[in-house]
């Protein structure tokens, strides 16, 4: 029974990462009908950041100080990357450039870093452990499970009940008829896109003492990101909490029992919703492209 | 009868086809957008008459042949490395092949062929260790399971179109990397080596590059005939019509799921044969074979050679492996930045790939090189 318990915190903590990571890629997806690929080498970057500033352990300040830096890193990168899709009106070719950048900022982090697997300590008044339920589970992952659930109710409130909200929901819902009533619905994009990038490379910091930072786990983080956004609905925010927790519980309690088959079970949940519900779980509300 | 209602639909004229595979229909159209398809075209070779589009097609057949000529007589001239690396590019070419398949005639952009080319591979490097080391079972065994792969987790990806194909496929193809990266019955992360080489028809081992060489390009050659037929069949002019116009190929009793659903399986089969070729010029398979740089290089050979032709995504992937195995090597290993600034620059610089440039630009050059002459002799 306690060892369920661990794994589904387990499940929870991994579920508020992905949901951090996820979150961007569904919004800039909805908006924009961009993917952008280069979203795990975002994350990558925060990792990284991670890795130089606070790898052995050092107080909350360093931690939250490597957090701020990675969100200026990953807005700047989101910033960049939108103006890239913009200046291109194909699908295709958006791909091809998110791809390139992500190439380019994976060897670069190769470059800087080296091949080594880096593992990150976590900060030190919350580095131990506390009982829970007769086992011994890491105090900072249940800080992370909070992060998730402040991050949840932050979204909601910013996408469901401000201004703001309402002006990113409008334009997922219909950009043309958004920039016809006279808002700049590119200076919404290029924010949106800036800001889902800044929230990847927060997880990519937050991550660091649980997955660590490597070659290729870019890769990784994108497919569950993607898994997670198609499970969800595409461009839905709820969607990307519901798959976000769904995703969690799947990889963890499939770490634990199949190990080798972990990632099979992640397709095949992706599989099994698409086949139940081919727009996802919780679609957005005005899906234009269902 | 669909063929007149996708000719109508597409309003473009067609010239008789040419007798070479790569038929006139591949490079006329490979325009991205439907929209501005027909300008864009005109402005090529096809709006000419009959009797002048006759020479560019006995002009294809030449080049082709002589290509073919070149390839096989590669491993008389070349040290073994050069000619393996040739083999290596033809496999390539065949995945870059099934990727045009879908992405360039059907208009689904795929990330996840690499899958079926190493489901493919795997097949052939399990029966070249376990059952028999006979060429033509591995690769029909490979080709197989490329197709039941596809047909297993495809229509996962079918129903959708677009982006969300492409995220699709590429959730399919990381899933089924990542199953290879730590299945212990094909290896796990260090893979299958100790394949034994190669024989034909009961003859001794092929061991020297050049007839291994000989093999890949013989099955590549094939492949390459098979696509085209089927691109230039009706079938393919319904998915060309799919790709152009979805919504009027289901309003004139189509079912684009369907046509979809079966040139994913296609597409799986021609990967999955590229992938026994790959395994049996080297040997031995890894995931790193089939991850995610793979796919991405196919696409990007797609994109490189201009999608909807045939023969410039080969050579676009002739030239990507030339760049991730030779180039990368001489600036210290750094392949995926280079490749990274590929990308980025291909789609500012070369927006309709190779095929295009000779498409359109070329033949604009020519022209007025030819206009240049004429008026020095003139004059």
């Amino acid at each position: 029974m306690a060892t369920y318990l661990v794994s589904v915190l387990n499940g929870l903590a991994m579920g508020s990462l992905l949901f951090a990571i996820a979150l961007g890629l569904s919004l800039v997806f909805g908006m924009m009908d961009v993917l952008n690929l280069a979203h795990g080498a975002v994350y990558l970057v925060g990792a990284y950041v991670a890795v130089a500033l606070v790898a052995d352990g050092a107080g909350v300040a360093a931690f939250v100080l490597a957090v701020l830096a990675a969100a200026v890193a990953g807005a700047v990168l989101g910033g960049l990357l939108a103006a890239l899709t913009r200046a291109t009106a194909h699908h295709l070719d958006q791909a091809l450039l998110t791809l390139g950048v992500a190439l380019v900022v994976g060897e670069v982090l190769t470059l800087a870093f080296g091949t080594d697997v880096h593992s990150i300590a976590a900060p030190e008044p919350v580095g131990g452990g506390v009982t829970v339920l007769g086992e011994t589970y890491p105090v900072y992952r249940l800080l992370v499970i909070g992060f998730g659930i402040v991050l949840a109710v932050a979204v909601y409130f910013l996408v469901e009940r401000s201004p703001l909200g309402s002006l990113i929901r409008a334009t997922v819902a219909d950009r043309a008829m958004v920039a016809a009533l006279g808002v700049n619905t590119g200076r919404v994009l290029v924010g949106v896109f800036a800001a889902g990038a800044a929230l990847a490379a927060v997880g990519g910091v937050l991550a660091g003492p649980i997955l660590g930072a490597q070659p290729g786990l870019d890769e990784k983080v994108l497919l569950l990101a993607l898994v997670v956004v198609v499970i969800g609905g595409l461009g839905s925010v709820r969607g990307a909490l519901l798959g976000a927790v769904l995703i969690g519980q799947v990889q963890a309690l499939g770490t634990a029992l199949l190990p080798q088959y972990a990632s099979f079970l992640v397709f095949a949940a992706m599989a099994l919703v698409l086949l139940l519900r081919p727009t996802g779980l919780l679609p957005a509300r005005t899906a234009v492209h269902a | 009868m669909n063929i007149k209602a996708v000719k109508a639909m597409r309003g473009g004229t067609h010239v008789p086809s040419g007798t070479t595979p790569v038929s006139e229909p591949l490079d006329g159209d490979s325009a991205c957008d439907s929209g501005s398809g027909s300008e864009r075209r005109s402005g090529g070779h096809e709006s000419g008459t009959g009797d002048s589009a006759k020479g560019p097609g006995r002009r294809r057949a030449v080049v082709a042949v002589a290509v073919v000529a070149l390839l096989a007589a590669a491993p008389v001239v070349l040290a073994p490395y050069p000619v393996s690396a040739m083999s290596r590019m033809l496999a390539f070419a065949v995945l870059v092949l099934s990727v045009d398949l879908l992405t360039g005639v059907t208009g689904l952009p795929a990330l996840g062929q690499a899958a079926y080319f190493g489901a493919g591979a795997y097949t052939a490097v399990l029966i070249g260790i376990h059952i028999t080391s006979d060429a033509l079972v591995q690769t029909l065994a490979g080709l197989v399971m490329g197709l039941v792969a596809a047909a297993v987790t495809g229509w996962v990806a079918v129903r959708a179109s677009g982006i969300v194909f492409l995220m699709l496929t590429l959730a399919i193809g990381e899933s089924v990397h990542q199953v290879a990266d730590t299945w212990q019955a094909v290896g796990a992360s260090n893979g299958l080596a100790g394949m034994p080489p190669i024989t034909l028809f009961g003859g001794p081992p092929l061991l020297a590059a050049g007839f291994v060489h000989w093999w890949v390009l013989a099955v590549a050659v094939a492949v390459f005939a098979a696509v085209a037929l089927v691109v230039r069949s009706p079938y393919g002019r319904t998915l060309r019509g799919i790709r152009d116009n979805e919504a009027r190929m289901r309003a004139l009793g189509y079912r684009p799921a369907l046509a979809r659903y079966g040139v994913f399986c296609l597409a799986g089969a021609v990967a999955g044969a590229g992938g026994a070729l790959w395994a049996q010029q080297a040997r031995f398979f890894s995931p790193g074979d089939m991850g995610f740089e793979v796919a991405a290089l196919a696409l990007l050979s797609v994109v490189i050679g201009g999608p909807g032709s045939l023969w410039g995504p080969c050579l676009g992937a002739a030239l990507v492996l030339l760049v991730r195995d030779n180039l990368s090597a001489s600036i210290g290993g750094h392949g995926p930045l280079v490749l990274g600034a590929v990308f980025i620059a291909v789609v500012f610089l070369m927006p309709r790939g190779l095929a295009g440039l000779t498409g359109a630009r070329l033949r604009g050059l020519i022209a007025a090189r030819g206009a240049r002459l004429r008026k020095e002799n003139a004059s």
